[in-house]
C-alpha cells in the first residue's frame, strides 16, 4: 500500500497504537541504531568534516611539493596517489555527502513540517553505505599497489588492469558503487519526504527554496549517478573478466568512458553546486529581513539549471576532437542566463533591506564573490577554442576551485546558520569572522595565482614543473594562500571546541528566521514538531511573527496572491492568532503504527 | 516613497543597459592591439584567433563582472541595518526580472556567435598543407614522423624531442595514441588537443613566428606526466629543407618505430561540428 | 499532487528536445541513449503523479487554504530505531572489500545483507514504511 492510499485513508481522529518496542537505547547503540533524520544527518556532516580535513591535508602536502622547483619531496607515483584522492575524497565523499546526506536530511523535513524522512530506515543505510565506502576509498592506501592514481576522472584506458593494475584501484572502485548506491537511495528518499510529507498548506510554490533546491538536487541524483554506478561496474568488467568495453584492443571504445563518465560528471556540478545555492537564499534574507527577491524566479531558475546541465557533458571534452562542439557550447554557455538571474535576486533581497553581518551573512557574501569569480571564468571554458587553451593547465584548476570554495564558504555558513538549532548553542561569532576572513582571503590567494598560471601553460596533475618556465613565484604565492586557507579550518575546529567548552544556549529561533524549523525547539524533539504555525506562504514563521509585515510584489504594491490566497490570511481566519495549532502525526513523540493488511 | 523606489530600478535597469551596449561595441570595434591580459597573443595563426577571442572575453567578463560586483558592494555598505524599522518586503517586480534574464541571453548569444566564427577557423584543415607530421603520444614521450619526406624523428620515454616546421606555412598535424590518453599542448599556440586510442585527430598549425616553443602532455597518463615533453622548432622554409635533407641523409628514416600501431576505430568528427 | 506531476513531465520534456536535437545532430549513440534515459526519469514518474492528481481530492499539502488541523492523524510510521540498517551497512561493506581484496569476504557479505534484509522486512511488517 503507498503512502498516498494511506494518507486519504486516514481519519482525523487520532488512531494510536502504541508499539511493543518501547525501550529507549542511549549512547553508542542509540547513534548505530538510530533512524532519526537529525542524527543520520549530523553523522553525515561530522563524517564528511572528518574527510575534508584528511583531503585538505593532502592537498597542503602537495602545495608544498610543487612550492619548489624539481622538488622531490614526494616521489612521482606518491604525487599522483596524492591528486587523485584528494580530488576524490573532495568530491565524491565530502561535498556532495555534506549537502545531500548532511544538510538537505537534517533541514528537509524540519523546513517541510515532516516527523523524519520517509523512509528512515533507509536513510539509516545510506549513511552506512557511505561511511562503509569512505573507509574503503580510505584503505586503498594500505594495498601494495597505494591508492588509484589515475585522477578522479579514472580515465579509460589508464583505469584498466594493464595501466593500473592493483587493489588500490578496485578499491577506489567498490568505494564509489558503494557512495553511489547511497546517493541513489538518498535521493529516492528526499522526494518522497518532499512530495509526500508536507505538512498542510505547504503547496510546492510555499516550500522553503532550499527545499526546492534538494528536489532538483534528488532528481538530478537520480538521473546521473545510476550512470556512474553502471559505467564503473563496467569498469570492474574490464579488469576483471576482460570485457573490453574500454579498450581499443578488444573491440571497445575508450571514448565511451568520458562520455558516460561526464554524463553523470556535470549534473554531478550542480548536485553538489545546487543544496548550496539553497543555503544562499535562505541566509540572505534572513539577515537582510526581507523576503527572498523573485521566489518564483528562483524555483525556475532553480529547474532550468538542472535542465541544461544534463546536457552539457560534452563540454569537459572539447579537446577529444569527437563531440559536437556548437551544441555542448550553447547550453554550457545558456547555463550562465539562470545563475545570472539568481545572482541578480540574491543582490535585489539584500536591495533596500537591513543587513545584520553575521557569520553566516558574511560567509554568503564571500561565496557570492568567489562564485562570481567561478562563474565568470567558466564562461571562457564553455567556449571551445578558449578550452582549447586552458583545458588541462591550472586555469580549469583554479576554475573549479573558486566555485568549489564559494560552495566551501556556503557550507560553513550553514553550519554556523543552523549550529543553535542543531546543538541548542551557538558557535562564537567573534571567532566566525576570523574565519571568515581566513578563508576568504586564503582561497582567494590560493586560486588567482593558479588562473595566471593556467595562462602561463602550467598543465595540471604534474608533480615537477622545469627551472625556467617562469612558475615558481606564482606557486610560492599560491602555497601561501593554501596555508591561509589551511590556518581558517584550525580556527573553526577552535571555535568549535571553545563554543562547546562555554555553551551559550540558543533560542528557538535564534536569528528571527521564517522558516518552520525556527519553530520547533533547539534542539527539536525526536519527531521534530509539537506544534506548526499556519503556512500561508514560504515564510510561516515570520507571517507568525511579523504579522504585519507580509510580503508584497514591488511593482504593484499589492499582496500578491500566492496560490489565489493572500498570506497571512489564513491565520486571520483561524481565529488562533498567537496559538499554532497542535499538529497530529508529530505530538506525541511515540511510534504510531498504520494497520495494514 | 514607492515613486523613489522604481525610479531607482529604472535606474539599475539604465545601468545593466549600458553594459550590455559597452560589450557591443567593443565587439564591434574588433582592434586589433588588446593586451595579452596574461595570456600569449598565439605564435600561430590559430592561436591567434583564440587570443582574440579570448581577450574579448575578458573584456566582456571584466564588464559583467564589474556591474555585477558593484551591484553587490553597493548593497551591502548602503543597506547595512541602521534601525529596527522592518523593511518593506517588496518580493516580485516582473519587469526587473525580465530585464535580467533578457540580458544576459543577448550577450550568451553574442559570444556564442564569435566563439562559433573562431572555432571555425581554428578547426580548418587545409587542403593543400605545406607539411604533414603524423604526431604519436606513448607513454611517456612523442614521435614526429614526416611520412612524405620520409623523415622520422623517433621520440625515446622521457626525451624532449623536437618537431620542426616551416614558419609561415601550413602544417597539418595527424594526432594518434599508442596507449593511454594524452594531451597534445604548446602553450604559446594556445591550443590543446587529446591524442587517444582508437581516435584520429587532425589539425592545422600555422606558426607565425619562428622560435623553439615549449610543448607538454597535458592529460593525465600516469607515472611520469610531468615529464612527457617537447619541443617545436618553427624555421624559415629553406632552413626547414635543409634539416629534411639533414635528417633524410643521417637516415634517421630507418629508424623503424617499434610502437604499436594505434587501431583506430573512430576518426575526429570536426567537420561534423561545423555550423 | 499536480505541481509535482508538472515539475517532473516539464524536465522530460525538456530532455526529450534536447535528445532529439542531440541525435539529428551528433548522431552520437552513447549521449542519446542517456538523454533518453533522462527522458524517461522525468515522465514516468511525473505521468503516474499527474494521472493520481486528476483522481483524487487535492491533499491538504495541496490546498493553500487548508489548516494544520487537517493533517491531523497518522501519517506514517516513524521507528525509533532499527539496527537492520546497520547490519546490512556491514554486509554491504564487506561487499566492497570483496569487490577490492578477494572473493572470500562475499560469504560473510551476502549473509548480513540476507539476514538483514529479513530483519528490516519482518520489522517494517510491525510497523510502516522502510
Ligand atoms: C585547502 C584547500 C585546497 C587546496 C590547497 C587544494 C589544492 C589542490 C591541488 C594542489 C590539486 C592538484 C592540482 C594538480 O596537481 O593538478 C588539487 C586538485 C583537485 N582539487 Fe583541490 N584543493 C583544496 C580544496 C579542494 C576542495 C574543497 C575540493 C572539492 C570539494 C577540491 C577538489 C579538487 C579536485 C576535484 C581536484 C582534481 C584532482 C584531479 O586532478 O584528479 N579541492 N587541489
Ligand atoms: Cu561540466
Ligand atoms: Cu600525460
Amino acid at each position: 500500500m503507498t503512502l498516498l492510499e494511506e494518507k486519504q485513508l486516514i481519519p482525523t481522529e487520532e488512531t494510536k497504537h502504541a508499539t511493543t518496542e518501547h525501550h529507549e537505547p542511549s549512547g553508542l547503540i542509540k547513534w548505530l541504531t538510530s533512524t532519526d533524520h537529525k542524527v543520520i544527518g549530523k553523522s553525515y556532516m561530522f563524517t564528511a568534516l572528518i574527510l575534508m580535513i584528511i583531503g585538505g591535508a593532502m592537498a597542503l602536502i602537495m602545495r608544498l611539493q610543487l612550492t619548489s622547483q624539481h622538488s622531490s619531496l614526494l616521489s612521482f607515483q606518491q604525487y599522483n596517489e596524492l591528486f587523485t584522492m584528494h580530488g576524490s575524497i573532495m568530491i565524491y565523499l565530502f561535498v556532495g555527502p555534506f549537502a545531500f546526506g548532511g544538510l538537505a536530511n537534517y533541514v528537509v523535513p524540519l523546513q517541510i513540517g515532516a516527523p523524519d524522512m520517509a523512509f528512515p530506515r533507509l536513510n539509516a543505510l545510506s549513511y552506512w553505505l557511505y561511511l562503509g565506502g569512505s573507509i574503503i576509498m580510505l584503505l586503498g592506501f594500505f594495498t601494495a599497489s597505494g591508492a588509484a592514481d589515475f585522477g578522479w576522472v579514472a580515465y579509460a584506458p589508464l583505469s584498466s588492469a594493464v595501466n593500473s593494475p592493483g587493489a588500490g584501484p578496485d578499491a577506489w572502485i567498490a568505494a564509489l558503487v558503494l557512495t553511489g548506491f547511497s546517493a541513489i537511495f538518498t535521493g529516492v528518499n528526499l522526494v518522497t519526504t518532499i512530495f509526500y510529507l508536507r505538512a498542510p498548506g505547504m503547496t510546492m510554490f510555499r516550500m522553503p527554496i532550499f527545499v526546492w533546491n534538494m528536489l532538483v538536487t534528488a532528481i538530478l541524483i537520480l538521473m546521473a549517478f545510476p550512470v556512474l554506478t553502471s559505467a564503473l561496474i563496467m569498469l570492474y568488467a574490464d579488469r576483471h573478466f576482460g570485457m573490453d568495453i574500454f579498450s581499443v584492443k578488444g573491440g571497445g571504445v575508450p571514448v565511451l568512458w568520458q562520455n558516460l563518465f561526464w554524463f553523470w560528471g556535470h549534473p554531478e556540478v550542480y548536485i553538489l553546486a545546487l543544496p548550496f545555492f539553497g543555503v544562499v537564499t535562505e541566509i540572505i534574507p534572513v539577515f537582510s529581513k526581507k523576503p527572498i527577491f523573485g521566489y518564483k524566479g528562483m524555483v525556475f531558475a532553480t529547474l532550468a539549471i538542472a535542465a541544461l546541465s544534463t546536457g552539457v557533458w560534452g563540454h569537459h571534452m572539447f579537446t577529444t576532437g569527437v563531440v559536437l562542439l556548437p551544441f555542448f557550447s550553447l547550453l554550457s554557455l545558456l547555463i550562465a542566463v539562470p545563475t545570472g538571474i539568481k545572482f541578480f535576486n540574491w543582490i535585489a533581497t539584500m536591495w533596500r533591506g537591513q543587513i545584520t553581518f553575521t557569520t553566516p551573512m558574511l560567509m554568503c557574501i564571500g561565496f557570492l564573490i568567489t562564485f562570481l569569480i567561478g562563474g565568470l571564468t567558466g564562461m571562457f571554458l564553455a567556449s571551445p577554442p578558449v578550452d582549447f587553451q586552458m583545458h588541462d593547465t591550472y586555469f580549469v584548476v583554479a576554475h573549479f576551485h573558486s566555485v568549489i570554495f564559494a560552495l566551501v564558504l556556503a557550507a560553513v555558513g550553514a553550519l554556523y546558520y543552523w549550529w543553535p538549532k542543531m546543538f541548542g548553542w551557538y558557535l562564537n561569532d567573534k571567532i566566525g569572522k576570523v574565519q571568515f576572513w581566513l578563508l576568504f582571503i586564503g582561497v582567494n590567494a590560493t586560486v588567482v595565482p593558479w588562473y595566471i598560471l593556467g595562462l602561463h601553460g602550467m598543465p595540471r596533475r604534474v608533480a615537477v614543473y622545469k627551472v625556467g618556465m617562469g612558475w615558481h613565484a606564482l606557486n610560492i604565492a599560491a602555497t601561501v594562500g593554501a596555508d591561509i586557507t589551511g590556518l581558517s579550518f584550525l580556527v573553526f575546529l577552535l571555535n568549535i571546541y571553545l563554543s562547546w567548552d562555554k555553551k551559550v544556549p540558543a533560542p528557538s529561533n535564534p536569528w528571527d528566521g521564517t522558516t518552520l524549523e525556527w519553530f520547533t525547539s533547539s534542539p527539536p524533539p525526536t519527531h521534530n514538531f509539537t506544534r506548526i504555525p499556519p503556512i500561508r506562504s514560504e515564510r510561516p514563521v515570520w507571517d507568525f511573527n511579523h504579522p504585519d509585515a507580509i510580503a508584497i510584489s514591488a511593482h504593484s504594491q499589492k499582496a500578491p496572491l500566492i496560490n489565489g490566497a493572500p498570506p497571512g490570511n489564513g491565520r486571520a481566519t483561524n481565529g488562533n492568532a498567537r496559538e499554532a495549532t497542535i499538529s497530529g502525526s508529530a505530538n506525541s513523540g511515540t511510534t504510531e503504527t498504520v494497520e495494514s493488511d | 516613497m514607492g515613486r523613489n523606489k522604481l525610479s531607482r530600478f529604472k535606474h539599475l535597469k539604465r545601468v545593466f543597459g549600458a553594459g550590455g551596449l559597452i560589450i557591443i561595441l567593443a565587439t564591434v570595434l574588433s582592434a586589433c592591439n588588446l593586451p595579452a591580459f596574461g595570456g600569449y597573443k598565439g605564435a600561430t595563426a590559430q592561436g591567434h584567433d583564440t587570443h582574440m577571442l579570448y581577450a574579448w572575453l575578458v573584456i566582456a567578463a571584466i564588464v559583467v563582472g564589474g556591474i555585477t560586483l558593484s551591484l553587490l558592494l553597493w548593497a551591502i555598505f548602503r543597506y547595512r541595518k541602521k534601525s529596527d524599522t522592518i523593511p518593506k518586503q517588496f518580493q516580485y517586480h516582473i519587469p526587473l526580472e525580465i530585464t535580467y534574464t533578457v540580458i544576459p541571453i543577448i550577450i550568451v548569444l553574442i559570444v556564442f556567435f564569435f566563439t562559433v566564427n573562431v572555432e571555425n577557423k581554428v578547426d580548418a584543415v587545409s587542403t593543400h598543407p605545406y607539411v604533414k607530421i603524423k604526431v604519436t603520444a606513448f607513454q611517456w614521450g612523442w614521435n614526429f614522423d614526416y611520412p612524405q619526406l620520409h623523415v622520422d624523428v623517433h621520440g625515446v620515454t622521457l626525451q624532449n624531442p623536437e618537431m620542426v616546421l616551416p614558419t609561415g606555412k601550413t602544417a597539418r598535424i595527424t594526432l594518434v595514441s599508442a596507449d593511454v590518453v594524452h594531451g597534445f599542448y604548446v602553450r604559446q599556440f594556445n591550443f590543446s588537443r587529446y591524442a587517444q586510442p582508437g581516435v584520429v585527430n587532425v589539425f592545422d598549425l600555422t606558426v607565425r613566428h619562428s622560435g623553439t616553443y615549449q610543448g607538454q602532455c597535458t592529460q593525465f597518463c600516469g607515472l611520469y606526466h610531468a615529464e612527457m615533453l617537447f619541443r617545436v622548432k618553427s624555421v624559415s622554409p629553406t632552413q626547414f629543407w635543409s634539416w629534411v635533407h639533414q635528417e633524410q641523409a643521417e637516415g634517421h628514416s630507418k629508424v623503424v618505430s617499434q610502437l604499436p600501431s594505434p587501431v583506430v576505430k573512430v576518426r575526429s568528427t570536426n567537420s561534423r561540428t561545423k555550423i | 499532487m499536480k505541481v509535482e506531476g508538472v515539475v517532473l513531465i516539464g524536465i522530460g520534456l525538456f530532455m526529450a528536445v534536447v535528445s532529439v536535437g542531440y541525435w539529428f545532430w551528433s548522431g552520437e549513440p552513447s549521449g542519446t541513449a542517456m538523454l533518453i534515459g533522462a527522458v524517461l526519469l522525468g515522465l514516468l514518474p511525473g505521468g503516474y503523479y499527474y494521472w493520481w492528481a486528476k483522481r483524487m481530492k487535492p491533499r491538504p499539502e495541496d490546498r493553500p487554504d487548508s489548516t494544520i488541523r487537517e493533517g491531523a492523524g497518522v501519517i506514517g510510521s516513524f521507528p525509533h530505531g532499527s539496527i537492520w540498517p546497520l547490519v546490512f551497512g556491514a554486509g554491504a561493506f564487506l561487499f566492497g572489500l570483496a569487490l577490492a581484496f578477494g572473493w572470500w569476504f562475499l560469504p560473510p557479505a551476502l549473509g548480513l545483507m540476507l539476514v538483514a534484509a529479513t530483519g528490516v522486512t519482518t520489522q517494517s511488517r510491525r510497523g510502516g514504511t522502510i
